[in-house]
């Protein structure tokens, strides 16, 4: 039994440690300096699907959408083990929200082919909407767990009236409900998202650094050919290509979608405003951190009927 | 042709029959905004044995409910709630959809959004219905969808100006819940179910799910702590404050992150919004996350050591000190007056 998995990685501004500087005085974000990491529980998912090579071989595909700069993300995706890579990228699937982010997303799963299951994190940190794994199961019309934190079991399903899906095994997932927890047996394919607490993503792999980090990816050696008159950009692939460096690039060209329902005009949601955080500014009594002080405060907060 | 529809329609989520407290917030900002549109605001129960809860939406201001009531719908099910979903939202197609931004709306809202090519904003904080102009062109009442964004260093107003569907989750809390005084029950419509193949790809073999014990959004007093605490055992002042006012424990996000106090009492952008009469926010420097879920509380009494923390800035109350300094004195004062 082998299990193939695909992996939706996000490369996401680091919305954790926002600085001062980030924030510009009109209260918009300044992201050109805030550092571009891997989203942390896309870290974990691709974790998962290693541990469960790991156990029951197969391979595992990750595939991000994203500007030329994503391609980082995807050489941290082979350095941690990833078999292969495919990087999602062009101009007019630019400013897509979740709906037309899981179109093509689930476009280009069905153009990259067979897999048992497809891991995602649980939600990005630059948007924190979670939507974009369930959507994209949605399109796929294929089932998911969300909030998973552990598998428990992969197993071949022996009973013959299930039999009638495609793929013959079946997935034991414990996932966070309100409230508490559930276990699941679902059939595969399936689509799971995973919270932080599921694994500790693995360290690089020192060989696999070595091996991949020159990986690039079409829009790369484009760049390299511009600066560059002796090289050519078919030859260049070629060369790449024939020692497994090249990332493999999908545009809008190389996927059947329909361009209406990509990038900023597939999204059915406009962003109106942005307000900075005002604060509320208001005056406040100070309060000395003394015996007499906390009286006066107990005092004060007796006047407003809040004790006593 | 078909006349648009105006209808508001709250997705009712359940465990064990009873309603979760986030859908009666949810139908009564829904209420409201059916008013705006002059629409109709309908509840969609799916559960078993659920006809009470569905009477119960109408004091909130429901008009209508369409319930789906099957033994195989007892408790939350991607593949057949969704579906159910699917097709209600394509044949009837409100203007708005409500789902509570729980680990259940997170899990179905998303699956009726893309089944259905409509907009959704995740973890709204308010919702209001304006006509507006974007892009050169004036749009008559649209939902305005307002959340933090970017870490909740922005707070973004999305709008869905095309799609005829606009769907939105809401986390709990962060509505009011206001029983009508005066109210007429509705209708109750049921719908038939049948159930499909797909269910079985999903199958729950264990199930465990408690009320939550922890109850900070009726608290009257809240007295939290964040990582300028310290440590766990300094932590433990907090608790003493906390039961000695007769109030609830809370803490920042960094607090849980430290370990000082468990995730469930998180007050803030990613745990729980509280209106409390009175917040102690003790070595909280008031990150606007965490301003975020306590701002509301009627009065704030700040305690930090650094004069410059954002905290004092939204506080009613401010002592510059050290907590674990000023908490005993605190305690100390209050015994004394009131004994």
């Amino acid at each position: 039994m082998s299990i193939n998995s695909i992996v939706l990685v996000k490369q996401v501004p680091d919305t954790a440690n926002i600085s001062g500087q980030v924030m510009k005085p009109d209260g918009t974000v300044n992201r050109a300096i805030l550092p571009a990491i891997f989203n942390p529980e896309d870290k974990v998912a691709l974790e998962i699907a290693l541990q469960i090579k790991d156990q029951y071989g197969g391979k595992v595909t990750a595939i991000t959408m994203g500007p030329p700069k994503a391609s980082e993300l995807l050489r941290e995706c082979l350095y941690m083990g990833a078999d292969e890579v495919f990087l999602i990228s062009d101009r007019k699937f630019a400013g897509a929200d979740t709906l037309a982010t899981s179109y093509v997303l689930s476009e280009a799963i069905k153009k990259i082919g067979r897999y048992n299951l497809i891991f995602a994190g649980r939600q990005a940190i630059d948007g924190d909407t979670a939507q974009v794994g369930p959507q994209t199961a949605e399109k796929l019309n294929i089932p998911q767990v969300t909030y998973v934190e552990a598998i428990l079991d992969i197993s071949a399903d022996n009973s013959a009236e299930l039999s009638v899906k495609s793929s013959p095994q079946r997935i034991k997932v414990k996932h966070r409900i309100d409230g508490g927890y559930e276990i699941l047996d679902a059939a595969m394919p399936l689509l799971l998202t995973i919270i932080k607490d599921a694994a500790i993503p693995r360290p690089f792999k020192a060989r696999r650094v070595i091996a991949y980090k020159n990986a690039r990816s079409l829009s790369e050696l484009e760049k390299m050919v511009e600066e560059n008159s002796l090289l050519y950009l078919d030859q260049l692939r070629e060369e790449y290509i024939n020692r497994n460096l090249y990332i493999q690039t999908l545009t809008m060209d190389d996927l059947p979608v329909d361009p209406e329902r990509c990038g900023l005009a597939g999204s059915p949601t406009k962003v109106y405003k942005i307000d900075s955080v005002v604060l509320a500014g208001g005056e406040h009594m100070q309060i000395e951190p003394t015996k007499d002080g906390l009286n006066k405060l107990i005092d004060k907060l007796m006047e407003d009927r809040i004790f006593g | 042709m078909t006349k648009k529809s105006n209808d508001v329609w709250v997705f009712i989520e359940q465990r064990s029959g009873k309603g979760a407290e986030v859908s009666f917030e949810l139908l009564s900002k829904g209420h409201k905004l059916a008013q705006n549109l002059a629409g109709k605001l309908k509840a969609i129960l799916i559960g078993y044995q659920v006809r009470e809860l569905a009477q119960s939406t109408f004091r909130y201001g429901a008009d209508e409910v369409y319930l789906i009531d099957h033994p195989e719908l007892q408790n939350y099910s991607t593949m057949s709630y969704s579906h159910i979903m699917n097709e209600l939202v394509t044949k009837y197609k409100p203007r708005v959809v409500l789902f509570g931004a729980t680990a259940t709306g997170r899990d179905l809202a998303p699956r009726v959004a893309s089944h259905t090519r409509s907009g959704l904003t995740a973890d709204c904080t308010d919702l209001k219905i304006d006509s507006i102009q974007y892009l050169r062109q004036k749009y008559d009442q649209l939902l305005l969808q307002i959340r933090p964004a970017f870490g909740g260093n922005i707070i973004a107003t999305i709008i869905t100006p095309e799609a005829p569907i606009q769907m939105a989750t809401v986390r709990e809390g962060v509505m009011e819940n206001i029983p009508l005084s005066t109210y007429s029950a509705g209708k109750i419509t049921e719908i038939p179910y049948e159930p499909g193949s797909a269910n079985q790809l999903l199958q729950i073999l264990e199930r465990y799910q408690e009320e939550s014990k922890v109850n900070l959004k009726s608290a009257s007093i809240i007295v939290a702590g964040g990582y300028g605490l310290g440590s766990k055992s300094n932590f433990r002042l907090i608790h003493e404050l906390a039961h000695v006012l007769g109030g609830e424990v809370a803490g920042s996000r960094a607090a849980v992150d430290a370990g000082f106090i468990p995730h469930e009492r998180q007050v803030g952008q990613t745990g729980v919004t509280v209106r409390p009469k009175l917040y102690i926010a003790c070595g909280i420097s008031g990150a606007i996350q965490h301003r975020a879920g306590m701002q509301e509380a009627n009065k704030i009494v700040a305690i930090n050591t650094d004069p410059d923390a954002p905290i004092f800035d939204i506080c009613h109350y401010g002592i510059i000190g050290d907590a674990t300094e000023v908490i005993p004195k605190f305690i100390e004062a209050y015994r004394h007056k009131l004994k």
